[in-house]
């Protein structure tokens, strides 16, 4: 049956090509918009770590100072050099690193190279499940000695060394020399979820190295500081400043609940001990409840996909009302079929056919135009353009949402056509 | 024309006339709000920066000891200065569209404990106000003496004489005279000698709570944390060669710092990319409402032929007993026109509801009223528009049509 309502729809749209255009033009634009604002959507809102992105948990507090706190405020992002201290001594996590973003001159042929460099722990590295391509990551031993190493990503590595295995050669930052251990693999997170601070979207580090060397080192580090009095040194150990980045691994659901009963220990901790008199905020989000909290897609990508998804409505509605145009032209044809025997449901299933075959015509059009648009997005001058494609669901997407549009636009007309009663049709031709 | 036999006719039509109005109120909300957002960026990218801009470009440099900062100075400055076609070469914080630096809370006592305004501080060593064509609007400019010497690591002298933007002033000091008055940041008081009429902030966002003019230039000496950021000037035809031939004298003046490309250009080019996002955006919300319009008139002339289709019979009776071909363009033209009245009547409060989200989501200001009668036009002429082949075709019926059966 399925067959021949396929031919009668065939016969019927090809019996007027201009309105058939018409139709998958309106769908194909609609898909087309929609498509391309949620494929960015979808990007910008995806898990850049799906296998572990439940276990790896952002730290936060506020530990303010009375003077300095204000009810209702938002639980600052990063912590100060005192707590992260603290966390790291107790350890209570599986894996736990605090880190900081930096940037430093590398000596090299020809002209010095400014890096974008990550202060953190040796735990870093697993924690994130950053690939090796030569060597291996510091030790927690490094960490605690303050030890001259460094990992350097594969690109720094392909520029200074040609990019052959360079574990043992040194880095030289200034004065100083650090010790190469180890060379990334390809490792790209976007977003960039564990510093968010410091650009959302774009390529990893060049340069990792301990934290506690870098203090040593006094290297300078980027990102937000935010101190609550004068100070000399924001990096000093007691500084009344936050500026470190605290991540903590937890790998089943009652770790995280322990840990999360930990925090608020050590919060009360510190509020006995004086530091503040307010009770204090301590939280740990895992990797997507803290990608909410920092509303990682832009507003205006938001806006996109609203103003898409409103273009697609107002393109359904004029298929609507071409379907039904359609359709009640043919009220005599109708009438034929239903006086010589099709039921109402046949006439109803003919109807959402055709509207089928116009709403999958109008996705493969659309899908064209998304491709389009996504080339079009990718031009646009923003961070995250380059990281913008078409995965294999969407793809899927694409369709279904041609299809059940379609289906959906040709339901009220198809009602209409099946109500059509026989005798007045056919007395009316 | 009589309009009681078209509504009784739309009566038998009812779900299609809906349809259409509907299509049309969705399109009058859309179109008024896409309009009013790509206003509202093209105001916000006229953002006056106060400055030469054409005149002027900046080179930025990092990896340098901060120890060295002085001699660092000399070396650029008089180097840049015998660059062919520079006009003047000065030491500057940051220029408008630049890197953002020295953004703080300024209060208006020496406790600190509330910030009525975050400002951006611009430095600049003497000259820096010529070159880059400040306008004064009241008070005086610094005098040699103003300029002071930043020791070690300070960020400011502890006392400066500073000149701020007349919107800075007046959100500051509403409706009061700024000069003489004094602010603080951290432990760093400030004193207004002057008030400019505009410099706008380097890196500007409508979402933060900073005004885009809400600068202090700070007369400082070069030297110390003012250092690694030189404002260029050249006449206006020449600026982007001048640039280019600084960039390339980077590597021979200081060999041993790192020049910043990313912020190494001619102002017109750093406002041009700053405001890069926002003219995209614009274009594309002009896409929107161009594929809105087509895919609205297209429905119009779509449905509307089928009704004169439909009809061939009827328009061929009324021209048989009587009625001229204006009168059957008149009949489907009023139609229409009713039709869109009534979609732009919902689409009115549509647009309004929508321009409320937008105002929850995204800080976009009240819709001004004036938008509405000015979409209703352009639908109306839309509607006209897609009516008239449908409705010429209609009006070319003959009459003879009359006395044929199918």
């Amino acid at each position: 049956m399925f067959g021949y309502y396929l031919d009668l729809a065939l016969r019927s749209l090809k019996r007027n090509k201009a309105l058939t255009a018409l139709m998958v033009l309106a769908i194909a634009l609609g898909i087309g918009t929609s498509m391309t604002t949620l494929t960015v959507m979808h990007v910008l809102s995806g898990d850049p770590i799906p296998q572990k992105s439940a276990q790896l948990f952002r730290v936060r507090m506020n530990v303010f100072p009375d003077d300095s706190f204000r009810p209702g405020d938002k639980v600052p992002d990063n912590l100060t050099r005192r707590d992260v201290e603290a966390l790291l001594r107790d350890a209570r996590a599986d894996r736990q690193a605090a880190m900081s973003a930096g940037a430093m001159v590398v000596a090299a042929q020809g002209e010095p190279l400014r890096v974008a460099t990550r202060y953190t722990g040796a735990d870093f590295f697993p924690m994130f499940d950053v690939p090796m391509r030569y060597g291996r990551a510091w030790s927690r031993a490094d960490d605690a000695s303050r030890a001259r190493v460094a990992v350097i990503s594969s690109v720094l590595n392909e520029q200074l060394f040609g990019g052959v295995d360079s574990v043992g050669k040194t880095l030289q930052v200034g004065e100083q020399s650090l010790r190469i251990v180890g060379v990334l693999g390809d490792w790209n997170m976007n977003p960039r979820f564990y510093d968010l601070s410091n650009g959302q979207f774009g390529d990893s580090e060049q340069v990792f190295l301990p934290l506690s060397t870098a203090l040593d080192l006094k290297l300078s580090s980027s990102g937000s500081t935010n101190c609550w009095s004068r100070t000399n040194d924001a990096r000093a150990a007691d500084a009344p400043c936050i500026w470190l980045q605290y991540w903590a691994e937890l790998d089943t659901p009652a770790k995280a609940a322990t840990y999360r009963q930990y925090l608020q220990n050590y919060i009360a901790l510190q509020q006995q001990a004086g530091r503040f008199s307010h009770a204090g905020q301590a939280e740990a989000l895992d990797v997507m409840q803290w990608l909410d909290a920092k509303g990682v897609v832009p507003a205006d990508v938001r806006l996109q996909t609203w103003l898409a998804l409103g273009f697609l409505g107002i393109c359904l509605l004029n298929t609507v009302g071409l379907l039904l145009a359609k359709f009640l032209r043919r009220s005599g044809e109708i009438g034929v079929r239903r006086a010589l025997g099709a039921s109402r449901r046949a006439i109803f299933l003919q109807c959402l056919v055709e509207a089928g075959v116009v709403g999958l015509a109008g996705g493969v059009l659309g899908l064209a135009l998304a491709a389009l648009g996504l080339v079009l997005v990718r031009h646009q001058p923003t961070d995250y353009a380059a990281y913008i494609h078409m995965d294999l669901r969407m793809l899927l997407a694409t369709f279904v949402l041609a299809l059940a549009s379609s289906l959906l636009a040709g339901l009220l007309p198809a009602w209409r056509a099946m109500q059509v009663a026989p005798a007045v049709a056919l007395k009316s031709n | 024309m009589q309009i009681k036999p078209i509504l009784s006719a739309l009566k038998k039509h009812r779900l299609a006339t809906f349809l259409i109005a509907m299509e049309i109120a969705l399109a009058c909300a859309v179109l008024c709000n896409a309009v009013f957002m790509i206003a509202n960026r093209l105001t916000a990218m006229n953002l006056d920066s106060g400055v030469d801009e054409s005149s002027l470009g900046a080179i930025t440099v990092t990896g340098f000891d901060p120890a060295q900062a002085t001699d660092l100075n000399a070396r650029m400055v008089a180097g840049l200065r015998a660059v062919p076609g520079v006009e003047s070469a000065q030491v500057i914080s940051s220029v408008p569209f630049g890197a953002q630096s020295l953004v703080a809370g300024i209060s208006l006592d020496p406790s600190g404990k509330k910030t009525p305004a975050v400002v951006q501080f611009y430095q600049g060593a003497p000259g820096t106000i010529d070159a880059l064509g400040l306008k004064l609007e009241a008070g005086r400019l610094p005098a040699t003496s103003d300029y002071q010497p930043l020791s070690g690591q300070e960020y400011f002298p502890a006392v400066s004489p500073v000149l701020v933007t007349r919107a800075l002033a007046e959100h500051l000091w509403p409706g009061q005279n700024p000069l003489g008055r004094e602010f603080w940041m951290a432990k760093w008081q400030f004193r207004v000698i002057g008030v400019l009429s505009h410099l706008s902030v380097s890196q500007y966002t409508e979402y933060a709570e900073q005004g885009a003019e809400w600068t202090v230039f700070v007369p400082t000496l070069p030297g110390g944390q003012l250092a690694g950021t030189y404002l260029i000037r050249a006449k206006p035809q020449d600026i982007e060669s001048v640039m280019t031939t600084a960039r390339a004298a980077v590597a021979k003046i200081a060999p041993e710092v790192v020049l910043d490309h990313e912020n190494s250009h001619s102002v017109s080019f750093l406002r041009e990319r700053f405001f890069r996002t926002d003219r995209a955006m614009a274009g594309m919300l002009v896409g929107v409402i161009v594929a809105l319009l087509g895919v609205t008139a297209l429905g119009i002339v779509g449905l509307a032929s089928f009704w004169v289709a439909q009809r061939r019979k009827q328009i061929g009776i009324r021209r048989a007993i009587g009625a001229t071909r204006g009168d059957i363009l008149r009949y489907f033209q009023t139609e229409n026109f009713l039709i869109v009245t009534f979609g732009i009547a919902l689409g009115m409060a549509l647009a309004f509801v929508l321009n409320a989200v937008l105002m929850k989501f995204y800080e976009l200001p009240h819709l001004p009223l004036y938008y509405l009668p000015v979409g209703a036009l352009a639908l109306w002429a839309l509607g006209q528009l897609a009516v008239l082949g449908p409705a010429l075709r209609a009006a070319n019926v003959p009459p003879v049509v009359a006395t044929r059966s199918v």
